[in-house]
C-alpha cells in the first residue's frame, strides 16, 4: 500500500486561472468533499477530449489546509491532444471531475538534510515539499532548472520565499546545471527528491550511483511524459496478429496499439511497473527508452521495451526519415 | 432517546481516537530485532520491530504490492522487513529496497513508516500528521524508569471502547462497588472530590481523613511501618494527560500526620500508571504499572503489587466487557451523566476538541 491511493472521484469547481508561465496556467479548484493534502500528492483528472473521457494526472501545488481549496499548474504540451489543454480551457466556475488527492511521492518528515531539484512542470510536485521543509525549518537546498525564465512557473515567487536556500539554472541564460556536481555536493545522508523530464533525472540517477549513495534516498516521480528526443510518427507491427498501425507523435505506442483492438495489458503507463513491456523484433531506428522500469543494462540491447511511454526516432534523429521509415516490429504477450 | 441529541449534549459512547497524539505500541521488550509484533493501533495494523542499533520501526503491516501482512515476514539485513508473500523488502523509512525478477525499483513502492519515540519503558507511535509528531508532547509517565520507584505492570487486551476505560480511572467511586474485598470502601463515594483542568490535562483530587485502611492499604502501610495500626488519611489524585494517559497519585498516611498539608513521611505512595491505546472501535490494548517509592529493594513487594493490582483490574476488565456488550445490545438508549463523571466529562471534551481539530468529529455516533 502507498501512503493514500484510494480511488475516490468528487465534483470539482473551478475558482481561479491565471497564467503562471509561458503554456503552464495555474487553476485554483474548489473540491466537494474537501481533506488535508500532504506535499507530493496529485490528483486525477477526467478530461474530455474530442468527446472521449481519459484521464490525466496532475500535482497539487498547493492547498489550504483544510483542502477546501487546491491549485494545479497544467503545462500545455506541445503535442497535446487535449488533454493539457482541456485544462487550460476552464473557466472560474465550471465543473470537472477530479480524484481525492493520492500519494506516490511522500516527502519523509525528519531526514538530516534535503535536496529538492525540479525540472520545467516538475516543480509542480516539488514546490509544496519546499514550503513545508521551510516552515519546518529544515535544512534543504531548492534547485529549479528550466530552458527558459519565461517558462519557469513561481519562479520570483520561489526565489523570495527561499532565500539563499534556493537556486535556479536556465539554459538560455547560460547557466546549466552541473548535475555531477549538484549530486557531489549533497551530504552523505542528505535525501533528495527531484521531478522533471527523464534525461535529467537519467543523469541525477546515474551521478547518484557512481557515488554509491544510499539509493532509497534518492526519491522522483516521473511525469511519463519526456524522453530523450522530440516524439516524431513511426510505424509499429506485431507479425503475429497481422497488425501495422502508425503511432502519431503525439500518442504512445501503447495508445496506437489499443485504438487498433490490440488486447494490451499495462497499469502506470508512466514507465514505472514494466507491466505493458513488449518484445522487440526488428528495428528500423533507434528506441528512445522513456521509462525506470528496466536498467540501463536492460536498455542497451534493445530487445525490450516499455510501450507507454518509451518510443523510436530515426536513425539520424531529427532527419527526414521517408528514405529509410521508422518502423517497430514487435511482439506482445 | 431524543433525535434532537446535539454533539454537545451527547455523551459518546463510541468515541474514534485522534491521530495527531502519541498512543503506546507497546512495552520496549515487546518490541525487538529477532521477530516482528503485529499491533492494530487506532485502526491502524502495524509491524513493530527493531533494527540492528536497537531503533524501533512502526511500518504499516500491508505490503506495497499485494497488502500481504508484513508482520508474518522475516527480519533481514541491517534494517529491512521482507514481506513473507514474494519477497519485496523495506527499510525502516518504509521504501522498498528490493523487488523480485527486476533490476530497478519501482519509485513509488513505500509502506508508511510512522514516527516512533521510546520512552518511559514504552515505544509510542503516532499515526497522524508527522510534521506535527514533537516528542515533548509525549505524556509525563517518569515514575515508570524512574531509580526513586520500582514497580512492574502488564497490559489488558480491553474489550471495550478505549473511552470507557478513561470514564472508569477518572472516577474511583466505583471501587466501592467493583472492588469491594481490596481497595473499596464507602468512604470513596462520600467524599468530597475536586476537579480542574487545562488544555491537555484533568486532575480529580479526592482526600479521605481518619478513615480505617482497606485491606491493600493496610498490607502496604505494614510493608512500610510493620508496627502499623489505627487510622490513616487516604488521598487518590487522578492526573489524566492526553490523549489517553491516567496516573493516579495514590496513598495513605497515619491520620493527622500532616499528609493533605503536604508531609507524607508517616505513609506509603503509589503511582497507578495507565496508559489506554485503542485498538479498534470495541477494543484497546490497556497498559498498565503499579509503581512505589519505599523499599525499592524488595521484588517481593513489587510482584505482591503487580499480582494484588492484576486482581483488581481484573474486576474491572470483567466490567468493561459487560458494558461494553449492554451498550452494543441497546443501540437506542443514550448515556446519562452524573456528578461523579465531572472528571470524564473534562477527559471527553479535550478528545472531542482534539477530533474537531482533525475534522474528524463528523464520525462521532449518536450525532
Ligand atoms: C503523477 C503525475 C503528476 C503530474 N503532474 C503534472 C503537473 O503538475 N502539471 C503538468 O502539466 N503535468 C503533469 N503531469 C503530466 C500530465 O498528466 C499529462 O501527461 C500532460 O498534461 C500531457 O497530457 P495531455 O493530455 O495534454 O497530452 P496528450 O497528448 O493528450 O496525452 C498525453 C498522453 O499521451 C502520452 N504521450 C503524449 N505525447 C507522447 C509522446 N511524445 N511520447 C509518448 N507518449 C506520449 C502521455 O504519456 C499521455 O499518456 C503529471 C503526470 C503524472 C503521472
Ligand atoms: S504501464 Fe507501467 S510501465 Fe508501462
Ligand atoms: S504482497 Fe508483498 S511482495 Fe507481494
Ligand atoms: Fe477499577
Amino acid at each position: 500500500m502507498a501512503d493514500s491511493h484510494h480511488i475516490l472521484w468528487q465534483q470539482a469547481v473551478v475558482d481561479a486561472v491565471s497564467d503562471v508561465a509561458e503554456n503552464i496556467r495555474r487553476i485554483v479548484l474548489r473540491p466537494e468533499r474537501p481533506c488535508a493534502i500532504r506535499p507530493g500528492e496529485h490528483v486525477d483528472v477526467r478530461t474530455t477530449i474530442e468527446g472521449e473521457q481519459h484521464v490525466r494526472s496532475y500535482s497539487v501545488v498547493n492547498a489550504a489546509d483544510d483542502g477546501t481549496h487546491l491549485a494545479l499548474s497544467v503545462f500545455r504540451t506541445p503535442t497535446s491532444r487535449g488533454g493539457s489543454v482541456f485544462m487550460h480551457s476552464l473557466q472560474p466556475g465550471q465543473s470537472l471531475e477530479i480524484t481525492q488527492s493520492m500519494q506516490n511521492f511522500p516527502l519523509r518528515i525528519g531526514a538530516p538534510s534535503y535536496v529538492l531539484l525540479a525540472g520545467g512542470i516538475g516543480i509542480t510536485a516539488i514546490a509544496g515539499m519546499a514550503a513545508l521543509l521551510r516552515r519546518l525549518g529544515a535544512d534543504y537546498r531548492l534547485v529549479y532548472v528550466a530552458r527558459s525564465r519565461d517558462a519557469m512557473a513561481y519562479l520570483d515567487d520561489l526565489a523570495a520565499m527561499h532565500g539563499d536556500r534556493f537556486e535556479a539554472h536556465i539554459d538560455a541564460e547560460g547557466v546549466s546545471l552541473d548535475v555531477r556536481a549538484l549530486v557531489g555536493s549533497a551530504p552523505e545522508d542528505a535525501e533528495f527528491y527531484m521531478c522533471g523530464p527523464i534525461r535529467l533525472m537519467d543523469a541525477v540517477r546515474r551521478a547518484w550511483t557512481e557515488r554509491e549513495l544510499e539509493p532509497t534516498n534518492l526519491r522522483y516521480e516521473t511525469f511519463g511524459n519526456s524522453g530523450w528526443y522530440e516524439a516524431e510518427p513511426f510505424t509499429v507491427r506485431i507479425p503475429r496478429l497481422g497488425v501495422e498501425t502508425h503511432v502519431g507523435s503525439d500518442e504512445s505506442v501503447l495508445e496506437a496499439l489499443e485504438r487498433d483492438g490490440v488486447d494490451m495489458m499495462s497499469d502506470c503507463r508512466k514507465g514505472e511497473c514494466g507491466l505493458c513491456q513488449v518484445k522487440v523484433l526488428e528495428l528500423a531506428g533507434r528506441i528512445d527508452h522513456r521509462d525506470v522500469f528496466y536498467s540501463d543494462r536492460q536498455k542497451e540491447p534493445n530487445t525490450k521495451m516499455c510501450c507507454c511511454v518509451s518510443r523510436v526516432v530515426a536513425a539520424e534523429p531529427g532527419t527526414d526519415p521517408t528514405p529509410r521509415p521508422t518502423i517497430l516490429t514487435i511482439d506482445v504477450p | 432517546m431524543t433525535v434532537s441529541a446535539t454533539k454537545t449534549t451527547s455523551t459518546a459512547k463510541l468515541l474514534p481516537s485522534p491521530l495527531n497524539a502519541w498512543f503506546v505500541a507497546g512495552w520496549d521488550h515487546e518490541i525487538s530485532a529477532k521477530g516482528i509484533l503485529a499491533r492494530t493501533i487506532a485502526g491502524r495494523p502495524l509491524a513493530l520491530y527493531r533494527t540492528g542499533d536497537g531503533r524501533a520501526v512502526a511500518l504499516a503491516d500491508a505490503c506495497w504490492h499485494r497488502l500481504a501482512p508484513l508482520s508474518q515476514g522475516k527480519l533481514v539485513g541491517r534494517d529491512e522487513i521482507q514481506c513473507p508473500y514474494h519477497g519485496l523488502r523495506y527499510n525502516a523509512a518504509g521504501r522498498c529496497t528490493s523487488m523480485p525478477a527486476q533490476e530497478t525499483l519501482n519509485p513509488s513502492a513505500t509502506v508508511p513508516s510512522f514516527p516512533v519515540v521510546e520512552r518511559y519503558r514504552y515505544v509510542w507511535v503516532w499515526l497522524g500528521d508527522p510534521t506535527k509528531a514533537d516528542p515533548g508532547l509525549v505524556p509525563d509517565m517518569h515514575q515508570l524508569d524512574s531509580p526513586e520507584w520500582a514497580g512492574d505492570g502488564e497490559t489488558i487486551h480491553a474489550p471495550c471502547n478505549y473511552q470507557l476505560v478513561l470514564d472508569n480511572l477518572m472516577d474511583l467511586t466505583h471501587e466501592e462497588f467493583v472492588h469491594s474485598s481490596s481497595i473499596g470502601q464507602e468512604e470513596l463515594s462520600e467524599s468530597e472530590f475536586e476537579v480542574t483542568h487545562d488544555e491537555s490535562s484533568v486532575t480529580v483530587t479526592r482526600w479521605m481523613r481518619n478513615i480505617d485502611a482497606p485491606p491493600f492499604w493496610l498490607k502496604n502501610m505494614r510493608d512500610k511501618f510493620p508496627d502499623f495500626e489505627g487510622k490513616v488519611d487516604r488521598w487518590q489524585i487522578i492526573h489524566y494527560y492526553f490523549p489517553s494517559t491516567i496516573c493516579i497519585d495514590v496513598g495513605v498516611a497515619e491520620a493527622g500526620t500532616g499528609a493533605p498539608e503536604g508531609d507524607r513521611s508517616r505513609g506509603v505512595n503509589g503511582y497507578v500508571m495507565n496508559t489506554i491505546t485503542p485498538e479498534t472501535e470495541r477494543s484497546c490494548h490497556y497498559f498498565w504499572a503499579f509503581m512505589r517509592n519505599y523499599r525499592l529493594e524488595s521484588q517481593l513487594i513489587t510482584t505482591q503489587l503487580r499480582n494484588g493490582v492484576h486482581g483488581v483490574f481484573g474486576e474491572d476488565e470483567a466490567m468493561l466487557l459487560a458494558q461494553q456488550a449492554a451498550i452494543d445490545a441497546n443501540p437506542d438508549y443514550e448515556f446519562y451523566n452524573l456528578n461523579i463523571d465531572m472528571g470524564g466529562m473534562w477527559v471527553r471534551r479535550l478528545l472531542e476538541r482534539a477530533l474537531e481539530a482533525e475534522g474528524r468529529l463528523a464520525a462521532l455516533p449518536g450525532s
